[in-house]
């Protein structure tokens, strides 16, 4: 397994893992019911990469929208980024938000307060 | 005969933009938020309005999909009807839901709403963040961050009710605000 996709919805992000140059996407909306299920094969593709991680990670979270549901499950990837990091590979999550979007710049500061990572907060354009 | 003027009337003058009663399903979710999407965007709303309110209606319309108990209508039937309605008075969004819970299910949600609406919004940042990273996740996924979030996110209270229907149901009604950003 070289790279992971999944292709996004209306309810769900798409995701890109290129285990090949360490670099994860997710973008989108994340507004599933169950997010539990959809997060589930990510935190599993992750925990194989742990194993074999590159020397540098680089994580780009792009979201338009994510419920309390997806905010457990996307706190469940930052973990085993927080391992990955530990682990001897440098992880850097670049958390990204729409220019005015105070609520998401505030729920990225919520994760990095929480998780040992180095974050960049990146302003993009509406 | 149903007097469809009335329940007109009654939309009309509580400037209903749309309305929902039955069963809540994860296409009927999908549906709403399309719908009000379209509308506010229709309604020419600022993004910071746009997305606050879709937040809020996310989190809103998810707490009645997992929520929702099998309570009985009082007749013997199973009911997962609900009720689900938005409104727009003086550039405020009122999203209202109701919906059956079950007598012995009051007192721990009513603790719960209380317990949220008594934290300024400081401490709902620190009790959101508490229960995201030591809350055990529900297997209906909320892990109870819902009511936390839609409280920080609109800086309103939660405003609530509960009907009595019998001596095992009762109606549950929740109110949630959402003021425009730029008249906050």
């Amino acid at each position: 397994m070289e790279k992971y996709a999944i292709e996004g919805t209306p309810k769900t992000p798409t995701i890109s893992f290129d285990i090949q140059s360490g670099v994860l996407e997710i973008k989108g909306r994340s507004i599933p019911e169950n997010s539990i299920e959809f997060y589930k094969p990510l935190v599993d593709a992750l925990d194989k990469y742990s194993s074999t991680s590159k020397p540098a990670t680089t994580v780009n979270i792009q979201l338009e929208y994510f419920n309390t549901s997806s905010s457990k499950c996307i706190l469940d990837v930052f973990k085993k980024l927080e391992a990955i990091h530990k682990g001897g590979s440098a992880v850097t999550i670049n958390w990204h938000y729409e220019e005015d979007d105070e609520d998401m710049l505030e729920a990225g500061e919520d994760y990095q307060a929480i998780i040992n990572v180095p974050f960049k907060m990146v302003q993009v354009a509406e | 005969m149903i007097d469809a003027y009335n329940i007109y009337d009654n939309m009309d003058r509580n400037n209903i933009l749309l309305s929902f009663k039955g069963d809540i399903t994860s296409e009927l979710l999908t549906s709403i938020l399309q719908i009000m999407e379209n509308k506010m965007d229709n309604m020419q709303e600022e993004p910071k309005t746009k997305k606050k309110v879709y937040n809020v209606l996310v989190e809103c319309l998810q707490n009645l999909y997992h929520h929702m108990d099998d309570a009985t209508d009082g007749k013997g039937d199973k009911n997962r009807s609900a009720i689900f309605m938005i409104s727009k008075n003086n550039g405020s969004y009122n999203i209202i839901t109701g919906n059956y819970i079950l007598n012995e299910n009051i007192h721990g949600l009513k603790s719960r709403l209380d317990e949220v609406n008594a934290l300024s919004k400081d401490q709902l940042k620190d009790y959101y963040k508490s229960v995201l990273n030591n809350g055990e996740m529900s297997l209906k996924g909320g892990g109870g961050l819902g009511m936390i979030d839609i409280a920080r996110k609109t800086g309103e209270k939660l405003d609530y009710n509960f009907l009595e229907i019998d001596n095992k149901v009762s109606f549950f009604t929740l109110i949630i605000k959402v003021t425009q950003p730029q008249l906050i």
